[in-house]
């Protein structure tokens, strides 16, 4: 949830694409491949070391070390250790039961006032964008304790109510940027004409610039649904019951349960995993695209 | 939240202008909820833990009143006219090596990367997977994956340097080759670094994603033309690529900054901060302050430093984007 990125239109479409030629030199080019595999193979050797890992048992490691694997004792149990003995099913739901209001009502809301921001000329249209810039630079522990606070006055500590309000608002910020400057991109013309037919304010945002807007949006849902799944920072300070903690706060929680277990953590870990990967998997593109949205121009 | 100023009473005017100012109402009622939620849970609470570091609540009792404020935690945290406390230096030298690996390391594979893989390189695809992978992983289970990788005895990192080390032992006399590790994460010099190696798998593909966007939105007459007139390999990147891609170098930077100090996630999963707070960042020593020793005066003025510290960067950036934004 890290990630900031800043203001600024970037087109969705890239362009020509600028590439460097260069000459075959054929030594160059394998020592660069050399280079990128070994760069690459390391890079990779976590995901490596947690696959393994989660195949096997932490006696087995401990006998033979991490590079000597008895590949014959291999097994799955600790998948089928950590989805039942560790809650991993219910953590999964609580995330998603978390994750999915939030993003369509961050998505919703934000396009909102991004259509507001984008749209009308009026005097406080250029503060308040800038407000929610701001507020996507924000370190998020400044909200921390007040909003604890709100939380527990609100009766809302402790709720998977607590968690979808904070994402929304908290997200609101970066999908009003993001969308406020692609709607600046449509041409006027087609929602002057649609105003002269007589077309009123809300007709003009849902049946012609949201539609408009749409390849923005699958952009910003794909993103947004890792960051707030991926979320750790409110789930630690919004919610205490196992029963409604997400992924997130339930594998953090796996350490303390199953203190040297490696095998059952590496394993919950990696079916904790399977939905952003399977989001990552199908939507590759328009997750990279809303990386690249929010930045520069 | 901005008034609901009526605009345009009825004042005869030209049928194209009355349209235009009856139209003043709609952004105000698009903006209503929006602004409603994001004011309560985002502009207020900035605010109101300006003034909860100026009282010294415990988090559990009512909130001193206005009578009762005073600078206090800021005394204590910052040392005004006496020593300042020494988990808060602890604390920000750490946000400040975060920040400075994070300014270097990322920025500059990213961008090497970014280059590579701009080229017709066969199986770019895949090799550009590989390395922005890590986005899509929370950082609690970058943080458990990582704990393993760093685990004493047999994580895999101690494993390689044990190896290694009987390998060189074997062949070089005289060397005494080691028979464990460092502890990384249990020790007090090695903790922080540690995690920021985990952090910084994290971000070189992110810097990356941003710097292969912004190479292939540059102009290629421009290079084209620089190649015309005899640039070549490094002089070509120096002198017109590296100085195109400013804008997004920018960026690039001003998310670093922003996000070595939001950093707490991984030292949380990680460390929780030890040994002995070795490895806190800010986040981290205003949580534990908060929620552990129920100083929620203290916390908040540890949250208002470091924005303060955020506002460094986020004014002039600001400045700049409402500049650019005016003339357009």
């Amino acid at each position: 949830m890290t990630d900031t990125t800043l203001s600024g239109q970037m087109p969705l479409s890239s362009p020509a694409n600028v590439s460097v030629k260069r000459k075959p030199l054929t030594v160059r080019r394998v020592l660069l491949y050399i280079f990128l595999i070994t760069l690459t193979a390391i890079w990779l050797l976590p995901f490596f070391s947690a696959l393994l890992t989660s195949l096997r048992t932490q006696s087995e490691i401990s006998l033979n070390g991490f590079w000597q694997p008895d590949l014959t004792s291999l097994t799955f149990q600790n998948f089928i250790d950590a989805w039942n003995q560790a809650r991993i099913p219910n953590y999964l739901g609580n995330s998603f039961m978390v994750t999915i209001p939030a993003l369509i009502a961050t998505l919703f809301l934000s396009s909102l006032s991004a259509f507001a921001l984008a749209r009308y000329k009026f005097k406080l249209a250029i503060p308040l964008y800038f407000m929610f810039v701001a507020g996507t630079m924000l370190p998020f522990q400044i909200l921390l304790l007040p909003v604890f606070k709100l939380a527990n006055d609100l009766n809302l500590y402790n709720t998977r109510w607590a968690l979808i309000i904070i994402h929304t608002a908290f997200q609101m910020g970066f999908c009003t940027m993001v969308l406020r400057n692609y709607m600046k991109t449509i041409p006027n013309d087609i929602v002057e004409a649609a105003r002269v037919d007589g077309c009123s304010d809300f007709r003009i945002y849902w049946q012609i610039i949201m539609p408009l807007t749409l390849p923005a949006l699958a952009a910003l849902a794909t993103l947004e649904f890792t960051w707030i799944f991926n979320d750790y920072l409110w789930a630690l300070i919004l919610v205490q019951s196992e029963a409604l903690k997400p992924i997130t706060a339930g594998l953090a929680g796996l350490r303390g349960q199953f203190t040297t277990n490696w095998p059952l953590i590496t394993a919950g870990s990696l079916i904790g995993v399977l939905p952003t990967l399977f989001v990552f998997a199908f939507l590759q593109r328009y997750f990279i695209q809303g990386l690249t949205l929010g930045s520069g121009k | 939240m901005a008034s609901m100023t009526s605009t345009a009473g009825e004042r005869p005017a030209a049928p194209i202008k009355r349209v235009r100012q009856k139209f003043q109402k709609a952004p105000y009622l698009f903006l209503l909820i929006p602004l409603a939620i994001y004011g309560m849970w985002i502009i207020f609470p900035t605010l109101f833990s300006v003034y909860l570091s100026l009282t010294n609540w415990n988090g559990i009792d009512a909130i001193p009143g206005p009578d009762r404020l005073n600078f206090n935690n800021y005394v204590r945290l910052l040392g005004i006219g006496r020593p300042a406390d020494p988990d808060f230096i602890t604390s920000f030298g750490n946000n400040l090596k975060w920040m400075l690996v994070f300014l270097t390391v990322p920025t500059t594979a990213g961008l090497g990367l970014a280059m590579i893989f701009n080229t017709d390189i066969r199986g770019s695809r895949w090799f550009k997977i590989s390395f922005y992978a890590p986005l899509i992983l929370s950082f609690v289970v970058i943080g458990n994956i990582w704990m393993w990788i760093y685990e004493p005895q047999s994580g895999i990192v101690n494993s390689v340097i044990v190896s290694v080390s009987q390998f060189l032992g074997s062949i070089i006399p005289g060397y005494t080759p080691l028979t464990r590790g460092p502890g990384w994460l249990a020790d007090r010099n090695l903790a922080l670094w540690a995690i920021l190696g985990a952090a910084v798998w994290r971000q070189v593909g992110y810097v990356m994603i941003l710097y292969l966007a912004g190479l292939k939105n540059l102009d290629p007459s421009l290079i084209e033309a620089a190649r015309v007139d005899g640039a070549t390999g490094w002089q070509l990147f120096r002198k017109v690529i590296f100085p195109l891609l400013g804008p997004i170098t920018t960026v690039v930077m001003v998310i670093s900054v922003i996000d070595s100090l939001r950093s707490f996630d991984l030292v949380q999963v990680m460390t929780q901060g030890g040994p002995g707070g070795a490895s806190n960042v800010l986040a981290n020593f205003m949580y534990i302050e908060a929620f552990n020793n129920y100083q929620f005066g203290y916390g908040a003025a540890i949250a208002v430093t470091l924005l303060s510290l955020s506002l460094i960067i986020i004014i002039p950036y600001l400045y700049r984007s409402a500049k650019t934004e005016l003339e357009y």
